[in-house]
């Protein structure tokens, strides 16, 4: 019970994590179907923005001005890279967004040293809050969690109730009917792209001391988001959020029942022994797949439902 | 007699590609040079590779992000195969331990082309990237086939050769790669011309039309993509020939990355782009990662500008010059150039300048490196090299700027003189 407790909290603050990511991702792709290789980066850049003005004038001032700076970055990418790339079609702004971010990774390697940098969470909030069968729950956690729901409920409230939000949302599902309405996309493009990033960037910020601050950490969390967006649907941001809440206690708990199929089918009678074909798979214990469990899941779901969870086209 | 005449351009690749290694030769040892080979080794199955990567991305349109499952699986199977040969438990001659790999492709390229090709454009990018993450992550998984992260160490000199060679030095080894590629590459320019090669160009241009023709893209896409996993098996097994091991990073993210940068920097278009793109590649790999941390960074910048600026990679920049070579007049555009290739070598120059130094203060630094030209060893944390560098940038941009206005001007002239040429004619 303890264990499932905690898993529960934890499984929730990094799905919460992953939403801030896809989220931004989620309209970039549905909107011009452009597939973000660099989202991730941006993600990074947060982290690392905010390491290096947390070291000069702290984690208050970081947590609004590096997502800022990436937004910049992001509109900066959209205006002046993107749009240049996007007559030669979908491919090319892929392969544009990908080499990106291998030009980003590089970069931060360059400037940052290929070392994880010693971004910590704020004394303000390094205590525990409260303890759950002697497990203690620490404060920054909840603190993430506080700021992605509020994040969760701007971008909403923005979504529903203002007259950009709804042109977005028209341009979600029918970007060229939008535009044939006389809706200026493009330009609503670059605002969702450098706001996007600035959510990734944001997510960065809070995410980076809660995990590693590392030059891998674009290129490891990139196919999971990649996942999460898949997995949502296209033009579905109830979806993209019930997929990140999803992988997040998916991964959580993967990584806490310590079985594999062996002692399933033991409880069927069945033994595994060495001899048995297939044996080294049976006997991988569940914690080992967990890294590979995201994508399994996207293989699957562009094979048997392209159009995810609550999709309203194929991807 | 006949055949050579239509043939000879592949022939002379061929002798050229096997004299090459005899010009690094060290005479006074009798000896190749092992950098040389192993480098040209690497190029040829990197070819082999990018081309095969080719037949998805140039001729199908199918934009791939795990390529090197394909590459990998080749070269465990090729390894698993070897294996069994040394054990005595079969027999097969050393020169075709590729064709084994290339079998191996074959197979998982079908298995996982039943998957992957129900899709096509970003949702096939996406499933096959979600494939390489998943095989990638089972190669750390599973110890039985893929031996962990040790990988399948095997030894090359197996005495079943067919020939009589014993594949223990490298220049042996080197002649059966050099085989085996244009072996390949002779293949995969003539699959282009079957039905089938021309059907995956169909269903790139216009997959709707392609259906309504009567065929059924999904099989088309099935068969391109098994046929370019035997090819990229072919790849794998001569990379275990070359490195007498197998490790997880052949079936890696980084991997299919190196094919689609080399096919894209290369050429899609073309059938010997990603031929170009390997070698421009490997070099740059090789070469400047002895020196430098960046390499990937160059390669990077590459890409970014091939796919903002020329989409038809380096062969297609060449091809642009094909109309003006054959009206003769190549000549009026050399003065041109010549004005363009001062600023742009500045420009060059301090671009790479600024990267190196940036790279020597932080990763160079922490490996215990200096940074030096022609043994002078440069103060990365002093002002000046800094000035200098973003002068040489900026300065020389502003510069190749104006020139490269000229340039065009110039060109359009050209253009427009053997249009009106065509025109009259």
């Amino acid at each position: 019970m303890e264990v499932f407790v905690v898993s529960l909290l934890n499984g929730l603050v990094y799905g919460m994590l992953l939403f801030m990511l896809a989220s931004g991702l989620t309209l970039i792709l549905s909107m011009m179907g452009v597939l973000n290789f660099a989202h991730a980066s941006a993600y990074m850049l947060g982290a690392y923005f905010a390491y290096t003005i947390s070291t000069y004038i702290g984690f208050w001032p970081a947590l609004i001005l590096a997502p800022l700076l990436c937004g910049l970055v992001g509109a900066a990418i959209e205006m002046f890279g993107l749009r240049r790339v996007h007559r030669n079609g979908h491919i090319a702004e892929l392969l544009f967004t990908f080499g990106l971010a291998l030009l980003i990774e590089k970069g931060v390697q360059m400037t940052w040293g290929l070392l994880p940098v010693p971004y910590r969470v704020p004394e303000l909030l390094d205590f525990p809050l409260f303890s759950v069968y002697g497990t203690h729950f620490p404060a920054y956690r909840a603190f993430m969690l506080l700021i992605s729901a509020l994040m969760f409920g701007a971008i909403w409230l923005g979504l529903t109730r203002t007259r950009i939000g709804l042109v977005i949302q028209a341009a979600l599902t029918h970007p060229d009917m939008a535009s044939a309405l006389g809706h200026n996309v493009p330009r609503i493009f670059t605002l969702v792209f450098a706001a996007g990033t600035a959510l990734a960037g944001l997510a960065g910020v809070i995410g980076g001391n809660y995990q590693v601050t590392e030059p891998a950490m674009a290129f490891t969390m990139g196919p999971i988001v990649f996942v999460v967006v898949v997995f949502g649907g296209l033009g579905s941001l109830t979806g993209c959020f019930i997929a990140s809440i999803l992988m997040g206690l998916i991964q959580t708990f993967a990584v806490v029942f310590d079985v594999s199929l062996a002692d399933l089918l033991a409880k069927f009678g069945f033994t595994v022994t060495s001899g048995t074909p297939f044996a080294e798979v049976l006997n991988v214990t569940l914690p080992r797949v967990g890294a590979l469990l995201p994508f399994l899941m996207l293989v699957l779901i562009l094979v048997f439902r392209p159009r995810g969870l609550m999709g309203t086209r194929d991807t | 007699m006949n055949m050579l005449r239509r043939h000879w351009p592949w022939i002379l690749a061929f002798v050229i590609l096997l004299a090459i290694p005899f010009l690094f030769y060290d005479w006074s040892k009798g000896r190749h040079s092992g950098f040389v080979l192993t480098l040209m080794s690497e190029i040829g199955v990197m070819a082999i590779f990018a081309l095969s990567y080719n037949m998805l991305m140039g001729q199908a349109g199918l934009l791939s992000f795990g390529h090197a499952v394909l590459l990998g699986m080749g070269a465990y199977c090729a390894a698993h195969v070897v294996l069994l040969v040394k054990a005595g438990t079969i027999w097969l001659p050393t020169e075709l331990v590729p064709l084994a790999g290339g079998l191996g492709g074959l197979f998982f390229g079908f298995v996982f082309g039943w998957l992957v090709t129900k899709q096509r454009a970003t949702a096939f990018a996406m499933i096959t990237m979600g494939l390489g993450e998943l095989v990638s992550a089972a190669a750390l998984m599973f110890m039985g086939f893929f031996g962990g992260e040790g990988g399948i160490p095997v030894d090359r000199v197996m005495n079943t050769s067919l020939v009589g060679v014993s594949y223990s030095s490298p220049w042996q080894v080197y002649c059966l790669v050099l085989v085996w590629a244009f072996v390949a590459a002779v293949l995969m320019k003539l699959q282009t011309q079957t039905p089938l090669g021309s059907m995956a160009n169909a269903t790139r241009d216009n997959f709707e039309r392609a259906q309504f023709v009567g065929y059924d893209p999904r099989m088309v896409r099935l068969y391109q993509f098994a046929l370019s996993g035997f090819f990229a098996g072919i790849g794998g097994g001569l990379y275990v020939m070359i490195y007498e091991i197998v490790t997880f990073d052949t079936v890696s993210a980084a991997k299919s990355a190196n094919a689609l940068l080399a096919v894209y920097i290369g050429g899609a278009g073309g059938f010997f782009g990603p031929i170009l793109g390997t070698i421009v590649v490997v070099l740059l790999q090789s070469g400047v990662s002895l020196l430098s941390n960046a390499w990937l960074l160059y390669v990077g910048i590459l890409f970014i500008v091939m796919v903002m600026y020329a989409p038809g990679g380096l062969i297609g920049l060449l091809f642009m010059h094909m109309p003006i070579w054959r009206a003769g007049r190549m000549r009026e555009l050399l003065l041109p150039y010549a004005r363009a290739f001062p600023p742009a070598l500045i420009v060059l120059l301090g671009f790479v300048f600024l990267v190196e130094l940036t790279s020597f203060t932080t990763i160079g630094a922490a490996q215990g490196k200096k940074f030096s030209i022609g043994g002078n060893v440069i103060d990365t944390t002093a002002p000046m090299p800094w000035v200098i560098a973003l002068a040489m940038l900026v300065l020389g941009a502003l510069w190749l700027r104006r020139e490269a206005r000229g340039f065009r001007e110039r060109w359009d002239d050209v253009m427009d003189g053997i249009k009106r040429q065509g025109a009259m004619s």
